[in-house]
């Protein structure tokens, strides 16, 4: 056997857990269910073909996948933007020369760490309309008691100002990027009599559109995938205002074990994770900066 | 960790005649930081108050912030509450979580070596398609995995969260490994190839006792996420002597709504391991998310 050879089986064989891994648990089961999706399966019939029939229903009969995909949309829309927003400005305020950092740093970063479970039981308390800590703070600054999750018009905004709690993790990444711009562009910038401003906008946010970019696209996969929130604090109510899209996959699927509508429902979602993904990445030439580009 | 006392003497130092304008700036910042870091931190304290609160206590408006007695028999009462299962759901945790550890650690790194070492025909499609797999949306493979453990009898069994491990044990974690074993000067290996040791030797002998800072931050990753995982014991666990600790306390919620203090102990406890690992590996944590060179 020539070295070649040699290396082609033994390569094969050390990324062999992952291959496996990939063609029995991803690529396998993705196929399935796109046939699946075609089908009417109650799970203990056997599949039934039906043609289009699941995506013919779903969007043109099933009113709740509209608010569903709405819900999902907005909250999308609104927590991913103010999400990088506040990481952004807390990993800045991070980077300043002054003592005491650390400490800083570990109590921004110290709800990331908090069992999701943990933080939707917390906030479902500090957000009680009758005995929460957040009501008696507006109530004490002279405002009116707020419902949070009890009314439609405010639930899913709640939801969007809890999720700020967790913009550690993000900020983590946005940290570690800016102290990767080397100090020589900010000393060359000021040899250039730049003020601060224009160094901000001018060497730091270009240099940081990478990591923007990729919090940008793992916070919109995530996002798309809100399940937890609505599951455990609302059930997806008030009158469906936090109906979120994979909870109502999940009720198609568990509840009422309509595997087929259920798996056509997820390619729909991939789908349009796909297409928004490749916006996302088409734009990103006219706004994202390499810096391998300019050498 | 750097405390307070330090921002106190950060404080101190500014020279307030010399530079007015540098002064109140870093005032400002102090500001910003103090009152962000309040925020933030204020819910983490506002669980362990009310935990330590009477049932009577935590039913009042506006709330009192310290508890009048604080009661720390919370802690054992919720732990044995009715027909609670703590103990059993904390050892079902954690024997899923080491499970998903080891199966992870082991893949991933012959995975890791195998992508970053050798050559090999198709070696780059299969790279790439680990990672595309990064980006897939769960659901895609949850009902035709759900019908697969099904048809199997794995439903109700921990294998459904835990086999999946061994054969690949997370993209994420095979590209980290990936990254630093390509780090790894290549005369080390080459010499132990003329002497004719076999590759998992020099894997076992050479890189694993090099690769111990991504080793143990590919452990944390882990453990947290294996420990803080809601939706995969959801969909494969049914009976109630199998639930992990999230589940329990979604269970706690559903059965005993009121029962704040009780809810709060138990939430504190599943966050107390989470806060030692981090102090723990800080530093481990963030090199992770450096050495993943998410800038490139």
């Amino acid at each position: 056997m020539n070295s070649r050879m040699r290396d082609t089986v033994q390569g094969y064989l050390f990324i062999s857990p992952v291959v496996l891994g990939l063609l029995i648990f991803t690529i396998g089961p993705m196929l399935t269910s796109f046939y699946m999706s075609f089908t009417k399966f109650p799970l203990l019939r056997a599949p039934e073909w039906i043609g289009l029939r699941n995506y013919i229903v779903m969007f043109t009969s099933d009113r709740n996948f509209w608010q569903a995909c709405k819900v999902t949309l907005i909250y999308a829309a609104t927590s991913v933007p103010l999400g990088l927003v506040g990481a952004f400005i807390l990993a800045i305020l991070l980077n300043q020369r002054v003592k005491g950092i650390a400490f800083f740093r570990t109590s921004f970063y110290m709800p990331a760490i908090v069992p999701a479970i943990a933080s939707l039981i917390l906030w479902g308390w500090l957000m009680n309309r009758d005995y929460g800590l957040i009501n008696a703070v507006l109530v004490r600054l002279g405002f009116q008691k707020f419902s949070f999750f009890a009314e439609p018009e405010t639930a899913l905004a709640s939801m969007v100002m809890m999720s700020l709690w967790g913009v550690g993790a993000g900020m983590i990444i946005y940290l570690a990027g800016l102290q990767g711009i080397p100090e020589s562009l900010y000393e060359a910038g000021k040899l250039d009599g730049a003020n601060e401003a224009q160094l901000f906008w001018n060497i730091t946010i270009p240099m940081m559109t990478p990591t923007i970019f990729f919090n940008l696209v793992m916070g919109l996969i995530a996002a798309s995938q809100t399940f937890m929130n609505a599951f455990v604090l609302t059930s997806g109510g008030p009158l469906k205002s936090t109906y979120f899209y994979n909870l109502m996959l999940y009720e198609r699927a568990f509840n009422w074990t309509q595997m087929g509508m259920a798996s056509a429902m997820a390619w729909f979602l991939l789908f349009v994770v796909l297409i928004l993904t490749l916006l996302v990445f088409r734009s990103s030439a006219l706004w994202v900066f390499y810096e391998a580009e300019v050498r | 960790m750097v405390s307070d006392q330090e921002v106190y003497r950060g404080l101190l130092d500014l020279d307030w005649r010399r530079r007015p304008g540098q002064s109140y700036r870093i005032l400002f910042t102090y500001l910003i930081l103090i009152v962000s870091a309040a925020v933030f931190l204020l819910p983490l304290l506002w669980m362990v108050t009310t935990s330590l609160k009477t049932q009577a206590e935590v039913y009042v408006f506006p709330p009192t912030f310290w508890p009048e007695t604080l009661r720390w028999q919370n802690f054992p009462e919720g732990w044995t509450y009715e027909s609670m299962q703590w103990t059993r759901w904390l050892v079902n945790t954690l024997t899923i979580t080491f499970a998903v550890m080891a199966g992870t650690l082991v893949s991933a790194t012959l995975c890791g070596y195998g992508f970053a070492r050798i050559s090999f025909p198709g070696r780059d499609v299969w790279f790439v398609m680990v990672l595309a797999s990064i980006m897939l949306p769960s659901t895609v493979t949850l009902i035709p995995l759900f019908v697969g453990f099904h048809r199997v009898g794995w439903l109700d069994t921990f294998l459904p969260l835990t086999v999946p491990a061994f054969f690949g044990g997370g993209a994420f974690n095979i590209f980290l490994m990936r990254q630093f074993f390509k780090g790894i000067p290549i005369e080390l290996e080459e010499a132990a190839l003329i002497d004719g040791a076999n590759r998992l030797r020099i894997l076992w002998q050479i890189f694993v006792p090099l690769s111990r800072p991504v080793i143990a931050t590919i452990s944390v990753f882990t453990f947290q996420a294996v420990w803080n995982d809601y939706f995969g014991p959801l969909i494969f666990l049914t009976s109630q002597e199998n639930y992990t600790l999230a589940l329990g306390i979604t269970f706690f919620k559903g059965l005993y709504s009121t029962q704040i203090p009780y809810m709060m102990a138990m939430s504190f406890l599943m966050v107390i391991p989470m806060i030692f690992v981090f102090f723990f590996a800080q530093k481990l944590m963030i090199r992770g998310v450096i050495l993943s060179g998410i800038k490139t």
